[in-house]
C-alpha cells in the first residue's frame, strides 16, 4: 500500500495503481474521455488532469497515467485544474460538437460559450478504438497513423484490413460519435441546460472537497 | 495498473534489428517504402502491419511513395526562416510546379523541406541533388534550378502564369 | 601513422602508444587544417583538400606537411577556411585555386597570402593568427578549441592531444561514486535543454538496482537553427565517446548508444569510425585497459522526428518504435531502454565530462556564474555579421555575444530581438541585452537556455510571423497524442495566422494568452509544456507589434504578405526593365525607358522586383 494525500485526505492505496483509480475508489469524480477500465491507460484526452506536488511547486499531470507515489500531495479539483479542464472542454466543443458525452461534460463544467472557431471533427483521437482492437481483439486492424496535426486513425495503406473481424467494438467504444442533443445552438453544441437544470456543484476545492449533491455549502451560501 | 502499463509488448527484441533500422534498409534499397516490402516484413517478423505502417508514417525520413529523380531540399529552420527561406521555398515550388513535400507527376522532381541542415551560417540553404547552396534569394532560385530543369523549363514554368 | 600491433592492455600501454604517436608527429614541420564542417564543405572545401593533397605530393612534401580535414572551425560565415600552423595563420574564403599558393608561399617561404587574411568588417583591420581574430579571441573554446588540431577520423590525433588519459585515470584510480562526486562538485548541468544536474542524474542511474544498464548519448539535435552537437560529433567525436565511456563506467552500464539524427550523415560516419578505432586499440570492448570494465557502444540513426529528442521518446525510437514520449514516473533511471535503468545525456554534456575531470572541479566551476558553470556553445545565427558557433563562459551577456563576438547586426540595421532555446524558448528584446546567459536568468525572462540556438533578428523580422513560424513547426512536430498539445497548437496557429492576415479581432490576444497558458499546463511532455513560449514571449515583449497587425492591419517589419504591397516610385524608375523580366507573376508592366508599374491584382508579393532593382525604385509598404 502507498500512503498519499488527496484533496486533503490521507489515503492508502494499492501500489502500482494510478491516481485516477485511487480517486474513483474514494468516490472523487474525475472526467475522462480516453480512459476505459479494460484498456491500458493512454493519457491523451487530458481531461483527467490533477495537480500534484506541494503548493508552489506543483504541476498538472494526467491522473490515468500517473502512479500513486508515497507522500504525494494530489488535488483533483483545484482552481488550476478546473481552469485547464474547462478550457479543454471548450476546445472539445469547438472541435467535435457531435458528441453527447462531450456536450454533457461541458455542461457539467459550466462551459457556456465557445470562443474558438467552430469545427466539425468526427474523431478526437482518444485511441479507445485502436486500443480496443489491439488489446481486446488482438486484431491490429486499425491504429494511429501519422504525426502531429496529421495524426489520424486509419488502417495500413488506407485499405480495409484483412485482420478486421467486423466485431464492431471500435464503434461501440467511441465517445465521439454518439448523436448529441440538438440544443438551442445547433452549431456549437453548447448545452441549453434543458437536461441539467441543476448542474452539480463544481466550485474549486484546494485542500478539501465536498461530496454532497446537492452541495450543502453552496446551498447555505445561497448559490443554489 | 501493471508495471509499464502503457508499454506495448514488442516482438523486435533487444538484440534483433529494430523495426526502424529494417525500414531504413528497405528505404535505402528502393528509395522509398513499397507496400509489398512492408507486407513481407510484417509476415516475416510477426509485427502487425498497422504498427509498421504507423512507424513509417510517423517519421519524416520515410516515404511511402517513390521520390523524384531530382531532389530539391529547402531548409526551413529558424535561421533560414529569418533570412527569408519562406519566399525561396515558394519560388522553388512555383518553378518546379511541385508543392513542398510532393513529387511532380512525371516523377522528375521532389521538393522537400527540412528543419535545419546544420549549416545555418549559410542561410537560407537549398540542397539540389545532394549539393549545398547557401545564401539563396527568391530571385536566385531560377538560376539555381537551371541545372536540373534546363534553361527552357525554368523560363517556361515562369511564363505559364 | 604508427600501426598498433595489439590491443592496449594497461594504462602504461596507452602512454607508450601516445609517446610513439608524439615522436612520429615531431617529424612534421607544418600542418594544414582544411575545415570540413558543413558550411565550408558546402563551399567546396573537399576540393581544396584534394588539391592540397595532390600538390603536396607533387612537391614531395607529404611526409613533413600534415594535411587534415577537420570539423567546423567556427567562423562559417567566412568559409572555406584553412589554418596553417605553426603560427595558426587563418585563411578565409579560400578556393581550390589558392591551394598551390598557400603551399608555395606560406609553407615553403613562410610568407603570408595577404588577400586570404581575415579583415574585420567593423574596423577594417587585418588579422593573421586565428587566435587574434576578435570572433575567436573573445571566446573560451574549451570544447571546440581542438577541432582544428585534429582529424576526426584519426584516433591518433586525439591521443596526441592527451585524449583518453582521463578515461585511463578513471579506470585506474577512481570508482563510479568518486567520479560522480566530482561531477556533482563541478555543478555541470545538462546541455540538452532542461539543464538538469548531470551528477545527480548519474547518481540515480548508479543507485538504480539492476545489473544491466544503459547510457545513451542524445545527438538528435532537433532545434532548428542550432548545430553545436553536430560540430562536436563531426569535429571531435572521440571527446564525446570518452565522456560516454566514463559515464558508462560511473553508472555501471555495459552498453552505450549514440542516437544521431539521419540529417547528419557526416556525424554518423565520424562517430561510427571513432567507435571502430576505439575498439581496435582497446579503449572499447572487454576489459578496457585491464580494468575489468567491459563497455560497448552502438549507433542508432534516427528517422526524423523532433519529438523523439525527448528522452522517453528517444528510448522508444532506439527500440524501433514510434517516438512518442510517455508520462514519467517511472523515471528512466528506473525504467528506460528495454525497461532497464538508463541515463540519457546530450552530446555537449558528455564532451564536458573529460574536460571537467582533466581541469579539476575547482578550476572548472570557476568558469561561469553561481548557478551555471562551465562554457556553453551557442549557434549564433540570423542577422549578425559573424555567424557561426561560439563557445563562451556561461553568464556572458547577450550583448557581449552578439556585439563583441558576433560583430553586431548585418548591414548596419537595428537589433530587434534574439531568440534563444529554439521552439521551446522565447524572444528577448533589446532592453534585455544585458541579461547574462544563465539558466535561471533566461527562464525568468520567459525564454530558456535550451540547447543553445541563438537567432538574432533585426527590424526586418516580424515577431508575429516568428511566433507563427514556431507554431507551424510544432504543429508538425508534436507527436499529436495529447489533445491539449495537438489541438491547442493548431488553434494557436490559426489565431496567429489570422493576425498575420489582418483578419483577427480584438479580444483574440487575450484568448490566445489563455489558451497558451493551458497548453503549457495540460500537456504531458516538454514539447507541449514549452510550445507556448514563443507566443507568450512575443506577446510579452512585442505586444504593440501584434496590435499593429490587429488594429492597423499593418506589418511594421514588412513580412506578412497580406499586409504589404509593392510600388514602383515613378520618379526613380528609369525603365531598365530588370524587374519586369524577373517578375515570376508577370505583374510588372511598362515600356522600356519609361517608369514601370506593378499590377496589384497579379502581384504575389514575392519581393523579387525589390531584390532585383538596382536603383531602389521598388518600395515595400
Ligand atoms: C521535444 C523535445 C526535444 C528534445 N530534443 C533534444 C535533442 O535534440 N537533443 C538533446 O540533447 N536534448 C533534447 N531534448 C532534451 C532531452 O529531453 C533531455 O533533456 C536531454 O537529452 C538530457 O540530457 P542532458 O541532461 O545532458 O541535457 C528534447 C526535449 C524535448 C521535450
Ligand atoms: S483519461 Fe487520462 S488523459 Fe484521458
Ligand atoms: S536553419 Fe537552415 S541550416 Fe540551420
Amino acid at each position: 500500500m502507498v500512503n498519499l494525500t488527496m484533496n486533503g485526505l490521507e489515503i492508502a492505496f494499492e501500489k502500482g495503481a494510478s491516481l485516477l483509480e485511487a480517486a474513483r475508489f474514494f468516490g472523487i469524480e474525475i472526467p475522462t474521455l480516453c480512459y476505459n477500465e479494460g484498456l491500458n491507460p493512454y493519457g491523451a484526452c487530458r481531461l483527467c488532469l490533477v495537480e500534484v506536488g506541494a503548493p508552489g511547486r506543483s504541476r498538472l499531470v494526467s491522473s490515468c497515467t500517473y502512479p500513486v507515489q508515497p507522500g504525494l500531495i494530489v488535488r483533483t479539483h483545484s482552481a488550476r485544474v478546473l481552469k485547464a479542464r474547462r478550457l479543454l472542454l471548450e476546445l472539445y466543443l469547438a472541435t467535435c460538437p457531435s458528441s453527447k458525452i462531450i456536450q454533457d461534460l461541458a455542461s457539467k463544467h459550466h462551459v457556456t460559450r465557445v470562443r474558438f472557431k467552430q469545427k466539425n471533427e468526427e474523431c478526437i483521437l482518444c485511441g479507445l478504438c485502436t486500443r480496443y482492437c489491439a488489446e481486446q481483439m488482438h486484431g491490429h486492424a486499425i491504429g494511429m497513423v501519422g504525426r502531429g496535426a496529421e495524426r489520424r486513425i486509419g488502417s495500413a495503406f488506407n485499405k480495409k484490413s484483412e485482420d478486421c473481424r467486423l466485431c464492431g467494438g471500435c464503434s461501440y467504444i467511441c465517445p465521439a460519435c454518439q448523436a448529441r442533443c440538438q440544443g438551442p445552438d445547433e452549431k456549437s453544441a453548447v448545452c441549453g441546460a434543458c437536461l441539467n437544470l441543476a448542474p452539480p456543484c463544481l466550485d474549486d476545492h484546494d485542500d478539501a472537497m465536498c461530496y454532497l449533491d446537492p452541495c450543502a455549502a453552496c446551498e447555505m451560501r445561497g448559490e443554489r | 495498473m501493471q508495471e509499464g502499463m502503457i508499454e506495448r509488448s514488442h516482438p523486435f527484441r533487444q538484440n534483433g534489428i529494430s523495426l526502424i533500422s529494417q525500414l531504413q534498409q528497405i528505404q535505402q534499397e528502393h528509395g522509398w517504402l513499397p507496400e509489398p516490402e512492408l507486407r513481407r516484413l510484417s509476415a516475416a517478423t510477426g509485427e502487425p502491419l498497422i504498427e509498421i505502417y504507423r512507424v513509417a508514417t510517423f517519421y519524416k525520413s520515410f516515404s511511402l511513395a517513390p521520390r523524384g529523380r531530382h531532389r530539391v531540399t529547402a531548409c526551413c529552420g529558424t535561421a533560414c526562416h529569418v533570412r527569408g527561406s519562406a519566399g525561396v521555398t515558394r519560388e522553388i515550388s512555383k518553378l518546379l510546379g511541385v508543392k513542398p513535400g510532393g513529387t511532380s507527376a512525371d516523377g522528375r522532381y521532389s521538393l522537400e523541406t527540412v528543419n535545419c541542415l546544420g549549416a545555418c551560417a549559410l542561410a537560407p540553404l537549398v540542397v539540389v541533388d545532394g549539393e549545398y547552396h547557401g545564401n539563396i534569394t527568391p530571385a536566385g532560385t531560377r538560376k539555381l534550378l537551371k541545372k536540373i530543369t534546363g534553361p527552357e523549363a525554368g523560363n517556361g514554368a515562369a511564363a505559364e502564369r | 601513422m604508427e600501426a598498433l600491433q595489439a590491443r592496449l592492455k594497461t594504462p602504461a600501454d596507452l602512454e607508450r602508444y601516445r609517446a610513439a604517436i608524439k615522436a612520429k608527429q615531431e617529424t612534421i614541420t607544418h600542418r594544414l587544417s582544411v575545415c570540413g564542417g558543413t558550411g565550408c564543405a558546402g563551399g567546396g572545401s573537399a576540393r581544396i583538400r584534394d588539391y592540397l593533397q595532390d600538390y603536396l605530393a607533387r612537391r614531395g612534401l607529404s611526409a613533413r606537411v600534415a594535411l587534415r580535414f577537420t570539423g567546423c572551425l567556427g567562423l562559417c560565415e567566412r568559409g572555406p577556411l584553412v589554418i596553417v600552423s605553426p603560427g595558426e595563420i587563418f585563411y578565409q574564403k579560400v578556393t581550390a585555386a589558392d591551394a598551390a599558393e598557400i603551399v608555395d608561399q606560406t609553407v615553403l617561404k613562410g610568407e603570408l597570402v595577404e588577400r586570404l587574411l581575415y579583415t574585420d568588417p567593423l574596423n577594417g583591420e587585418k588579422y593573421v593568427s586565428a587566435n587574434e581574430i576578435p570572433f575567436l579571441k573573445k571566446q573560451s573554446r574549451f570544447l571546440l578549441g581542438d577541432n582544428w588540431r585534429l582529424d576526426p577520423a584519426s584516433i591518433e590525433d586525439y591521443l596526441g592531444l592527451g585524449g583518453y588519459a582521463v578515461l585511463a585515470g578513471c579506470l585506474d584510480g577512481l570508482n563510479g561514486a568518486e567520479i560522480i562526486a566530482r561531477l556533482k562538485a563541478s555543478r555541470l548541468r545538462g546541455r540538452g535543454g532542461a539543464g538538469f544536474p548531470t551528477g545527480i542524474k548519474w547518481a540515480e542511474g548508479r543507485e538504480a538496482p539492476g545489473d544491466q544498464k544503459y547510457i545513451i548519448c542524445n545527438a538528435d539535435e532537433g532545434d532548428p537553427g542550432a548545430f553545436m552537437d553536430r560540430s562536436l560529433m563531426e569535429g571531435n567525436p572521440h571527446s564525446v565517446l570518452e565522456g560516454l565511456i566514463i559515464g558508462g563506467y560511473a553508472i555501471g552500464a555495459g552498453e552505450g548508444i549514440v542516437f544521431v539524427r539521419a540529417e547528419y550523415p557526416t556525424a554518423v560516419k565520424n562517430i561510427r569510425l571513432a567507435i571502430a578505432r576505439a575498439e581496435e586499440v582497446g579503449l572499447l570492448g572487454e576489459d578496457i585497459l585491464g580494468s575489468g570494465f567491459d563497455f560497448r557502444v552502438s549507433v542508432s540513426v534516427g528517422a526524423g522526428a523532433f519529438v523523439s529528442g525527448e528522452t522517453s521518446a528517444l528510448i522508444r525510437a532506439v527500440e524501433g518504435q514510434v517516438g512518442e514520449p510517455r508520462q514519467k514516473p517511472p523515471h528512466l533511471a528506473q525504467q528506460g531502454l528495454w525497461k532497464k535503468p538508463t541515463v540519457v545525456n546530450n552530446v555537449e554534456t558528455l564532451a564536458n565530462v573529460p574536460l571537467i575531470l582533466r581541469l579539476g572541479t575547482e578550476s572548472y566551476s570557476g568558469i561561469g556564474t553561481a548557478s551555471s558553470k562551465g562554457t556553453k556553445i551557442f549557434s549564433l545565427v540570423g542577422k549578425v555579421n559573424n555567424t557561426g558557433l561560439v563557445e563562451v563562459p556561461l553568464g556572458m551577456t547577450l550583448r557581449e555575444i552578439i556585439d563583441d563576438i558576433g560583430g553586431g547586426i548585418k548591414g548596419g540595421k537595428r537589433f530587434k530581438a534574439v531568440q534563444t532555446g529554439g521552439p521551446s524558448g522565447g524572444c528577448l528584446p533589446a532592453s534585455l541585452l544585458d541579461l547574462p546567459t544563465d539558466y535561471e536568468a533566461l527562464s525568468e525572462a520567459g525564454s530558456m537556455m535550451g540547447s543553445g540556438g541563438m537567432i538574432v533578428m533585426d527590424e526586418e523580422t516580424c515577431m508575429v510571423d516568428l511566433a507563427r513560424y514556431f507554431l507551424a513547426f510544432l504543429k508538425e512536430e508534436s507527436c499529436g497524442a495529447c489533445f491539449s498539445c495537438r489541438e491547442g497548437i493548431a488553434r494557436m496557429l490559426e489565431m496567429v495566422e489570422a493576425i498575420t492576415r489582418g483578419e483577427s479581432s480584438p479580444g483574440q490576444l487575450e484568448l490566445l494568452e489563455e489558451l497558451a497558458a493551458v497548453v503549457k499546463e495540460a500537456s504531458m511532455c516538454g514539447l507541449g509544456q514549452t510550445a507556448s513560449n514563443p507566443v507568450l514571449s512575443t506577446l510579452r515583449y512585442f505586444r504593440e507589434e501584434y496590435l499593429a497587425h490587429l488594429v492597423d492591419r499593418r506589418c511594421p517589419a514588412g513580412v506578412c504578405r497580406d499586409l504589404i504591397s509593392f510600388r514602383i516610385e515613378a520618379g526613380i524608375c528609369n525603365g531598365c526593365g530588370a524587374c519586369r523580366k524577373s517578375c515570376p507573376a508577370g505583374a510588372v508592366e511598362g515600356k522600356k525607358k519609361e517608369p514601370h508599374r506593378i499590377a496589384a491584382a497579379l502581384c504575389t508579393r514575392c519581393g523579387i522586383c525589390l531584390e532585383t532593382c538596382r536603383y531602389g525604385a521598388v518600395l515595400k509598404e
